[in-house]
């Protein structure tokens, strides 16, 4: 993002003198562009240009040869006389400015200097070399002033001089501004911001700037495949500057605005198309034209081509990319480079370059933006493209160059420039001028619209009906609709004029049945102990092996992620319990022995073969069928629970020995949940992964629907995550539970006053015969009296024989409206040992 | 004791008063109840001189028996109403003295229950959701995984504008047009194309974006997203709005500032400030969310007159509100499941 150093930023706009970086940040945070970080000064405290008056050459014993240098610091002199300073550099001379750190200076890197004793003397200070002030990689000698072509008095403040006591502040541009990615457009926001005079740098100055162009090196525009009907490229200036020096260096002041702005100084063609690209937002390309063979062709590549890019990777290109070609074996022959991308190695400018071609050019945002993103080159020039450039600053971009080249590295510039323009001005936009304080809220009149519009460059046509023509700039192709003028003048004017009013919303319904009943369900697995953790949805696809889920199992079906965040783990979850489990891994790693933790979240359940969900445009309604299909490519993404318990359920203590979490926990919890929202589930013995299948309920709805399954975890599974022994689990589906859950009111049956009846029955039945039936077939014996049906007892062993258990069961008899004789107790409990040996088998002990 | 005493007769008063004086003095002297039963037994039983006096007065004159019957009858009633008095007041010492023996240290850990605990996030995310359900607006819910068109393009995302790429998103492999949402702002597109107008509607839920987990980010964190779409509606009523959250989420102080920025799907757009009076360091402003007024191509993807409608839109995180109001320095606390740290939000947080 953008870095705006206030002296830079100063020659586009009047900047009151004892501006700080933060006022700066606050100012143009006003008009939003917000600040993304405030780079501090390299260097603080005392740095000073010294003279050098008079020094001695002191060998030492390890061999080396010391500086004693006597250094005239001005005003910094020690009562009038020069400071001792020891140097260990030789390349300068006495009378040579060069730049004096005095004790109390910190540069960069956090080296402090003070005054010390060396070599035999006390040194008040240090001479700084180019890498001590973080100037270049230059450590071979001191850096003497007068090779960068800068004169200082001795006392002079060096940072101030070389730009290091700055502190630079980087903005946040959104990428609706592309203007902002140059001091021009922030100065002009930094202008609208504070009222400050703003000076345009974009339009001519000079009638060099407006000559007619022609007679330059040849243009072709030639895009035969223009994206959506935009031409690749509709605007190329092209202009040659013959004998220019390319090796010359650029000079210090060009550096270092180049290093304050976050850029690296690279030659001087280079340098000179970067600081105009930074100064007024067009990018810019410099080629050695002797390399050039006219006519320079913007076209589309053809399936099969290559280009190696500056940065020495050699690319295969996309019919889709726009490039720039030159002809040496017929039009368009040789690729030059990705157009407002990357050029190409071939025909850079290096140090033997003579005559230069510069290129400014104008080129579709979707078109350049595509190329960056195919290719992944984010580069400075793609940045500023696919936001939008101004199509109105080629030439004077281009000329500003040219004249920078030939000040800095001599030459001429050719008379003749090429201006190949087929741009066309952005059709105004119809505008209502009472459409600010309609949508914003604030009663803004016409003439302040107008003169808010006016102030950023707009040009606004006569009022018909408070209706207007506005012609927006050529530098905010983003203004093309009314809202958008809208937000201009809202912003502009400022949004602390905005009202607070809240808004009357009809009635509403409430948290719908299914809101209400979720939040029921957790609350009753908190009151039942459990915690509630979330865990991340990303799961590794061995994570299935893990749980030991058959080749075929659905769950094994997830959706990948094609760039996630960690490569072993690409998959979205299929079900709670992989994540939950990790989860509960991290707690008992960390010393948590007992626990119960739930989670309610949705997993995601591909279908196979689901359709691709369809690129449909923007701002159009779907149709009823691409409604459809894009539902029909989402895919199911049910809801659902799942709980995990591992050690005490009660701990052990004065009170008695505890107990030990186990299935019936888990089991439990589902009984709970369901009976929280009003369904009755049924239970059945599963063998279903990653549960034990000698202790695994398959817990069913009314209508026999699969709700979930809840018991131990499997003692292999529960081996390879590393989870403690008898670990037991629960996972239901929550949408299915809520489906099933009744939404009318209960209908209440009245409560008999009548005295109970309790019966008793110990039956010993097959093994396999489930509580569960026993418990229906007397349920059902009993009919209407029966009031309550439970095991208070179950045992096997030789005393009820092989194979077989002994269920006892307590009964609860009532009738709604009389007193239950010892007749009708005794037939009830005959008809119950009736079925239950008929049905199960089952003998009365 | 007495039992083995001269015999009393019924007209000897003295012996008479004598033996009741005896009866009442032992039970006096009783000092528990199986004492209190001895001294019964052995004044009022069958063998003591008043139940032998008693049952001599039949042996006398009958003339004199009135006389007798009176005195012994006295003395055996002194004596019963002795031993109710000492029962009651040995009964009571009695009941006392066993509560005492009962007596517990009441603060040995009770706690045999485990305690359980929703996780402070989705109490907050509820929070929130009754606050909304309080101004009549209403909770909608939206998939997880999305279809790109909406979460990008009915919100007006063009299809190659940088604004895409600022997003982070996780793409579904094999060019589905999938993405897992990158904020919960596609639930607006999709209740505006279900719902009938006018529409106030509140979205708490997961967004994923490609950030590393650090103290500050996660790749999967929650925000809240609300959407009004309605005749009339200005960015006043916006204001408004933020203005009432923040203060049912951060007390009668709070309050929000608005500052210009960029979405795709709003315009004009603003990012929300908070003024945060509990801040460190002092009160001042924090970044809470983004918000704007709804882009008139959101309502037109969903069949909607922008000339007619107008809507606001905002969004804040759910982690950052969390970390703000409570406190909270570093990320991993929230997103790791650690049993303790959901244990802490207990009561109304």
């Amino acid at each position: 993002m953008p870095r705006v150093p206030l002296d830079w930023l100063a020659e586009h706009v009047d900047l009151p003198s004892d501006l700080t970086v933060a006022q700066l940040a606050a100012d143009l945070v006003r008009v939003g562009i917000e600040d993304e970080e405030i780079h501090p000064a390299a260097v603080s405290g005392p740095l000073v240009v010294g003279r050098v008056v008079e020094y001695v050459d002191e060998p030492q014993k390890n061999g080396k040869v010391i500086r004693w240098c006597q250094v005239d610091v001005g005003a910094h002199n020690d009562d009038g006389a020069p400071r001792g300073i020891v140097c260990g550099a030789h390349n300068f001379a006495v009378g040579d400015s060069v730049v004096v750190a005095l004790p109390g200076a910190v540069l960069p890197g956090g080296f402090a200097i003070s005054a010390r004793k060396t070599y035999g003397h006390v040194s008040d200070g240090m001479i700084c070399s180019a890498r001590e002030l973080g100037l270049g990689e230059d450590h071979t000698g001191i850096l003497v002033l007068a090779r960068l072509g800068l004169e200082a008095a001795p006392g002079d403040d060096a940072k101030q001089l070389l730009g290091l006591g700055d502190a630079v502040l980087e903005v946040n541009v959104t990428p609706d501004r592309g203007y902002c990615f140059s001091m021009r457009g922030l100065a002009r926001e930094y202008a609208l911001s504070t009222g400050a005079r703003f000076t345009d740098h974009g339009l001519p100055r000079s009638p060099a700037e407006t000559r007619p162009a022609g007679g330059g090196f040849a243009i072709e525009l030639a895009d035969e495949a223009p994206i959506d009907g935009v031409p690749g490229c509709d605007r190329f200036v092209a202009q040659v500057v013959r004998g220019v020096d390319a090796a010359a260096q650029s000079p210090a002041w060009l550096r270092r605005r180049l290093e304050q702005a976050g850029m690296r100084s690279i030659s001087l063609a280079v340098d000179v198309t970067n600081y105009v690209m930074l100064d007024l937002g067009q990018p810019l390309h410099a080629y050695d034209l002797a390399t050039l063979a006219a006519p320079i062709v913007v076209r589309r590549a053809r399936a099969g081509e290559r280009l190696v890019t500056l940065d020495d990777v050699e690319r295969a290109l996309d019919p889709e990319d726009l490039l720039i070609t030159d002809s040496p074996a017929g039009s368009g022959s040789r690729i030059l480079g990705l157009a407002g991308v990357m050029g190409g190695a071939e025909t850079e400018v290096g140090p033997a370059t003579r005559d230069v071609l510069l290129e400014g050019a104008h080129f579709d945002p979707v078109s350049v933006a595509r190329t960056a993103r195919r290719h992944k080159l984010p580069s400075e020039a793609a940045k500023r493209f696919e936001r939008g450039v101004d199509p109105r600053l080629q030439r004077v971009a281009v000329q500003r160059a040219a004249e920078m080249l030939v000040e800095l590295g001599g030459g001429t510039i050719e008379d003749a420039v090429t201006d190949v323009d087929e741009t066309r001005p952005a059709a105004p936009v119809r505008f209502d001028l009472d459409h600010p304080a309609r949508l914003v809220g604030v009663p803004y009149t016409h003439a302040e619209v107008i003169e808010t519009l006016e102030s950023l460059g707009a040009e606004v046509g006569p009022a018909q009906d408070g209706v207007v023509d506005v012609t927006v700039p050529s530098w905010r192709p983003d203004l093309s609709t009314g809202v958008d003028l809208v937000e201009e003048v809202a912003r502009l004017r400022g949004y602390e004029q905005i009202d607070s009013l809240v808004p009357t919303a009809p009635a509403g319904r409430g948290l719908t049945f299914e809101q209400k009943a979720r939040r029921r369900v957790a609350q009753t697995l908190v009151e039942a102990g459990f915690v509630e953790v979330l865990s991340y949805p990303f799961v590794a696809p061995d994570s299935h092996d893990a749980l030991g889920l058959p080749a075929d199992d659905a769950r094994r079906r997830a959706v990948r992620l094609a760039n996630p965040l960690a490569d072993t783990h690409p998959e979205l979850r299929t079900n709670l319990l992989t994540t939950l489990l990790e989860t509960l891994r991290r707690n008992v790693g960390r010393g948590l022995g007992d626990l119960a933790l739930f989670e309610a979240g949705q997993v995601t359940r591909p279908e196979p073969g689901a359709p691709a969900a369809p690129d449909l445009p923007l701002a159009v309604r779907p149709s009823e069928d691409e409604l459809a299909a894009l539902h029909a490519a989402v895919p199911p993404q049910p809801r659902r629970l799942a709980g995990v318990l591992v050690g005490m359920r009660e701990p052990a203590g004065w009170a008695g020995p505890g107990r030990a979490a186990d299935h019936t926990d888990a089991i439990g919890a589902v009984l709970r949940v369901a009976n929280a929202v009003g369904v009755e589930v049924g239970l059945s013995a599963d063998d279903h992964a990653p549960w034990h299948p000698g202790r695994c309920a398959r817990v069913t709805l009314p209508d026999g629907t699969l709700l979930g399954h809840a018991g131990e975890l499997h003692p292999q599974v529960l081996d390879r995550l590393e989870l403690p022994a008898r670990t037991v689990a629960f996972e239901i589906d929550v949408d299915a539970l809520l489906a099933a859950a009744p939404r009318e009111p209960v209908e209440a049956v009245p409560v008999s006053s009548f005295p109970p009846a309790k019966e008793d029955f110990a039956f010993i039945v097959a093994e396999t015969v489930t509580a569960a039936a026993l418990r229906r077939v007397v349920r059902e014996a009993a009919g209407e009296l029966a009031e309550e049906v439970r095991e208070f007892d179950v045992f096997t062993g030789p005393q009820v024989g092989e194979g077989k258990k002994s269920v006892a069961l307590a009964v609860r008899l009532r009738a709604a409206d009389r007193t239950l004789t010892a007749e009708d107790v005794a037939e009830v409990r005959a008809r119950i040992v009736a079925a239950a040996g008929e049905q199960l088998g089952a003998v009365l002990r | 004791m007495s039992a083995n005493a001269a015999p009393v007769s019924p007209l000897d008063e003295a012996a008479v008063h004598g033996a009741r004086d005896a009866a009442i003095a032992a039970v006096h002297a009783a000092r528990d109840l199986d004492e209190l039963k001895t001294a019964r037994l052995a004044h009022t039983g069958d063998k003591s001189p008043l139940a032998l006096a008693n049952r001599a007065i039949g042996t006398i004159e009958p003339a004199r028996r009135g006389e007798a019957g009176r005195l012994v009858g006295q003395a055996r009633a002194a004596v019963d109403a002795a031993i109710a008095e000492r029962t009651a007041v040995l009964e009571a010492e009695h009941a006392a003295r066993q509560l005492e023996t009962e007596a517990v240290d009441v603060t040995l850990d009770v706690q045999r229950d485990r305690r359980g605990a929703r996780h402070p996030l989705e109490l907050l995310s509820e929070e929130i959701s009754d606050v909304f359900v309080a101004m009549g607006w209403e909770i909608a819910e939206g998939p997880e995984v999305e279809a790109e068109w909406f979460n990008f393009d009915a919100l007006n995302f063009g299809k190659d504008h940088p604004a895409r790429q600022m997003q982070d998103t996780f793409f579904v492999e094999g060019d589905k047009h999938l993405v897992m949402r990158t904020h919960t702002s596609p639930v607006q597109a999709r209740t505006l194309l279900e719902r009938e107008l006018p529409v106030y509607v509140a979205c708490p839920g997961k967004v994923f974006r490609t950030d590393a987990l650090d103290a500050t980010h996660t790749p999967v964190f929650h925000q809240v997203e609300g959407l009004a779409v309605d005749k009339g509606l200005t960015m006043a009523h916006l204001k408004g709005t933020l203005d009432y959250f923040a203060r049912a989420m951060f007390g009668p102080e709070a309050r929000t500032r608005l500052r210009p920025s960029f979405f795709p799907f709003t315009e004009p757009s603003a990012e929300m400030d908070l003024w945060f009076p509990q801040k460190k360091g002092g009160p001042g402003w924090i970044e809470w969310g983004g918000c704007g007024m709804v882009n008139p191509n959101v309502l037109l993807a969903c069949g909607i007159d922008p000339e007619e409608y107008t809507g606001f839109a905002f969004g804040m995180g759910l982690e950052r509100t969390l970390m703000l109001r409570h406190g909270i320095a570093d990320m991993h606390d929230i997103v790791e499941g650690d049993a303790r740290f959901s244990l802490q939000f207990q009561g109304v947080i």
